[in-house]
């Protein structure tokens, strides 16, 4: 048989998507608790990667990892072919301005106005831009997020929906490659969730992100995950597609997927 | 009943002794560890910020926002007190003088009370209060809300933006606002020399200025900048390593001012040696 159409064949088969983030044996501990333990992931380009688990699995704790806010006990993560643990500040800082992370809070600067908010990563990240460039810049996330007219506003004046979906905008003014979402659901009714699970779909459509999504919001999950992971006191449950988990007999999963 | 033999008892009580004595023992030794890696981090913490203030861009527009911040703030406060000191050291030198014969010396010796001494402490105290807490509460509620993280992931260096800002703005502006309440006190101790008296303003202040010399004012100008320092230091450490829940907020606002006044008390004394030793 001849071996180079033999490793035609096979290359046209196995054609894996590209990995953005994988974490091999990540461990993180606060004192003599154990938070992470040998936590392995792969976040393939394009996808929306699921988290799931109860508070307190260390679900946070895991993003907070992947952009060193939280500095690993032990293990690899390495983010768009770079080892995110080695890198130096300046070199992380140009890591991270390739990442979006939407806090659980929102994490709007109080002090500054709508437009201010927005203005501020850009202004920083993207510095050849001119006033014109950067005020088109705002109006469209803004439209984007559906709040162009929230412009002038301070954060104190939007309501939790809204400052989420400010929160959002202030991540993708500066066109993000990877999007962490901490509970984008959490605190939220049920119609404005929704809303905001959608809006993670447009996002991952319009902006071509690759996303980790950190819940415990199972209409979130089935709205937005293409596969899902679950934690369970620091260590990975189960792993599959959205079906895997409906159809499970597994009580620790069902009990999520009533 | 069940005896115990005293052996058996001197026994148990030297067991339960030296028990409680190796607890007593890991107990001071842990704090003893945790006190030393505090002095750490705020070593740490002063040299990163030494090291981003000579990086390149920096925030200019938000060093001036801060420096507005703490003369608007202070302003007030600061023109009231300084007049009231001025005012009140007349009024008690006053008698003293005037039983040696000697009402002329008035004006140089609250000119000199006020510039070495009385002007920068209070000021240095009030700012304490007023911008140490403030610093301390700010940030320490932007570390609970998460602002600074969020600042830190979108690859802006929070050091840079909060801190190194607010430090030199307090190093700027507590020396000017010292200067500005030497003034107003000198201003008040004209006031306070005229209630019983009958003094020109131009006479007044010939005779204040006459009494002041280089050395007066030079070490009372060079500790203003330390002040400035400490007060901006020890206001961004405290709010910036304040804890996630929300009382830490409170807890870093209140431990800014106690440690910050304290600290002005003590580079004041040191100052006072040094000056006495030139």
């Amino acid at each position: 048989m001849n071996t180079t159409l033999i490793s035609t064949v096979s290359s046209a088969k196995v054609e894996t998507p590209k990995q953005v983030i994988e974490i091999n044996n990540l461990r993180k501990g606060f004192g003599t608790e154990d938070v992470l333990i040998n936590v392995s992931l792969k976040l393939y380009d394009g996808e929306n990667l699921v988290v799931l688990g109860k508070s307190g699995s260390g679900k946070s704790v895991l993003i907070k990892c992947i952009v060193r806010l939280l500095e690993p006990d032990g293990g690899t993560i390495d983010i768009l072919g770079e080892n995110v643990s080695a890198l130096d500040h300046d070199r992380l800082s140009e890591l991270r301005k390739k990442i979006g992370f939407l806090f659980q809070s929102g994490a709007l600067y109080d002090s500054m106005t709508v437009r201010q908010n927005l203005e501020f990563p850009l202004r920083r990240i993207k510095r050849n831009l001119n006033q014109k460039e950067i005020n088109e810049k705002v109006q469209e996330v803004l439209e984007n997020v559906g709040l162009s007219d929230a412009l002038n506003k301070m954060p104190s004046q939007l309501s939790g929906g809204m400052r989420k979906r400010i929160s959002l905008a202030r991540t993708l003014v500066v066109d993000p490659l990877i999007m962490l979402y901490d509970e984008p659901t959490t605190g939220l009714d049920p119609v404005t969730s929704d809303e905001i699970s959608l809006l993670i779909n447009e996002v991952q459509k319009k902006y071509k992100t690759s996303s980790i999504i950190i819940t415990h919001d199972i209409e979130c999950a089935r709205t937005t995950a293409n596969r899902i992971i679950m934690l369970m006191d620091g260590e990975i449950y189960q792993e599959g597609g959205l079906e895997k988990f409906e159809k499970s007999t597994d009580l620790s999963i069902k009990s999520f997927f009533k | 009943m069940k005896k115990f033999s005293p052996v058996i008892k001197v026994k148990t009580i030297a067991t339960e002794q030296s028990i409680r004595l190796v607890e007593k023992t890991i107990a001071k030794t842990a704090e003893a560890g945790n006190f030393l890696t505090n002095i750490a981090d705020v070593f740490l913490f002063i040299t990163r910020v030494i090291k981003v203030t000579f990086s390149r861009d920096f925030e200019f527009k938000e060093f001036l926002n801060q420096c507005f911040q703490i003369g608007n703030k202070t302003l007030p406060l600061i023109s009231v007190t300084g007049i009231i000191i001025g005012l009140v050291l007349t009024i008690q030198m006053r008698p003293a003088l005037l039983s040696f014969g000697a009402v002329s010396l008035l004006p140089g010796m609250v000119a000199v009370s006020l510039i070495r001494e009385m002007g920068p402490v209070i000021t240095a105290l009030i700012c304490a209060g007023k911008i140490g807490s403030g610093m301390g509460a700010e940030l320490g509620s932007m570390r609970v809300s998460e602002q600074i993280d969020a600042m830190e992931v979108s690859s802006v260096n929070p050091i840079k933006y909060l801190v190194v800002t607010r430090v030199l703005a307090a190093m700027l502006m507590i020396p000017l606002l010292v200067l500005y309440a030497d003034a107003l006190g000198i201003l008040g101790s004209w006031a306070g020399a005229n209630i019983k008296g009958d003094v020109t303003f131009a006479l007044f202040f010939s005779q204040a200025f006459s009494q002041i010399t280089f050395i007066d004012f030079l070490p009372a100008l060079v500790k203003t900048f330390f002040f400035g320092s400490v007060i901006g230091f020890v206001g961004c450490y405290k709010g910036y390593t304040a804890g996630r829940g929300t009382e830490s907020v409170g807890i870093a606002a209140n431990s800014a001012v106690v440690l910050s006044s304290l600290l002005v008390i003590i580079i004041d004394l040191i100052a006072v040696q040094i000056t006495d030793i030139l």
